[in-house]
């Protein structure tokens, strides 16, 4: 796996959780929000958190679907949850917030979870449908039918890293 | 009754999270590796690749569905219940999912990863 990988997944992380932290800082600022008082959305939009907060995580949408174009769903999403982690220390070392025992065993947890899908392969399926996928044309001159082939070479692949 | 609601809630935000998240990767694994392909055609081939597949929009439709169910369904339970529920369930609902729709190889490394990371998600709401 290439550093401009490794960054793609940690700037998913960090987005993501950054993002959602200023979302929700933003949303208690502004206040509550129902249906029938429309005009306080636009309102709590104009909440420069919550604006932030929006930024934020339209770059880890566009993030994510980069690295679901070369990765697997059951890698991207195990390997970006760190960022439950992330809020959680933040939580602790910034806001210095209590974090009970049993956050401190769900971190334990996760970090366990990451560490186990990265040890293993990145991409074990290819689209069959684009003629022009890069793991196609691999596919084509390896002259191999099935899922086998590809999926071998990107597990060498991923484990140079 | 007002269990079977949220719980009901829990699994709708769960259901369409995990059909936005697959149809999402789907679309993805069509256009194929975006770094190779904005070298090989540019950055606008990559944006129009994007752009013109339809998996992605129903992807994102599925998404908008999960989050108008969770905005529902937080108006009848807790958010540290049904936030923390729903993620941990999308995450189990998401291997099986991308083992039976999308073909990727969910080996025991990987199940291991998703209940790991679904426990932990549960555990940090306490």
């Amino acid at each position: 796996m290439t550093f401009r990988k490794y960054l793609v997944l940690a700037g998913v992380t960090v987005f993501g959780a950054a993002g959602d932290s200023m979302l929700s800082h933003g949303m208690k600022q502004a206040g509550n929000i129902s249906l029938h008082h429309l005009p306080s959305v636009i309102l709590a939009v104009l909440n420069p958190y919550v604006a932030c907060g929006i930024v934020l995580l339209l770059g880890f949408i566009v993030l994510n679907m980069n690295a679901l174009s070369w990765a697997d769903l059951t890698y991207v999403l195990p390997a970006t949850s760190l960022g439950y982690v992330l809020i959680a220390l933040i939580a602790r070392f910034v806001l210095h917030e209590q974090v009970s025992l049993l956050r401190w065993l769900g971190i334990a947890l996760i970090s366990g979870g990451v560490g186990f899908v990265a040890g293993g392969p990145m991409l074990t399926s290819h689209s069959h449908e684009d003629p022009e996928s890069p793991l196609l044309a691999k596919d084509a001159r390896n002259g191999a039918p099935t899922n086998g082939a590809p999926a071998a070479e990107v597990v060498s692949g991923g484990r140079e890293s | 009754m007002k269990h079977a609601y949220i719980w009901g809630g829990i699994l709708a935000i769960t259901f369409f999270s995990v059909v936005g998240d697959v149809l999402l990767a789907r679309a993805m694994k069509q256009v194929g590796d975006v770094h190779a392909l904005w070298r090989r055609a540019g950055f606008w081939t990559v944006v129009a690749r994007v752009l013109s597949n339809p998996n992605l929009f129903l992807g994102i439709a599925a998404m908008s569905v999960a989050f108008f169910s969770l905005l529902f369904t937080l108006s009848w339970g807790d958010v540290s219940l049904v936030a923390p529920a729903a993620a941990s369930l999308t995450f189990i609902g998401n291997a099986f999912a991308a083992k039976i729709f999308l073909h990727e190889k969910v080996d025991r490394r990987r199940w291991i990863a998703a209940v790991l990371v679904a426990t932990g998600v549960a555990l940090l709401a306490g």
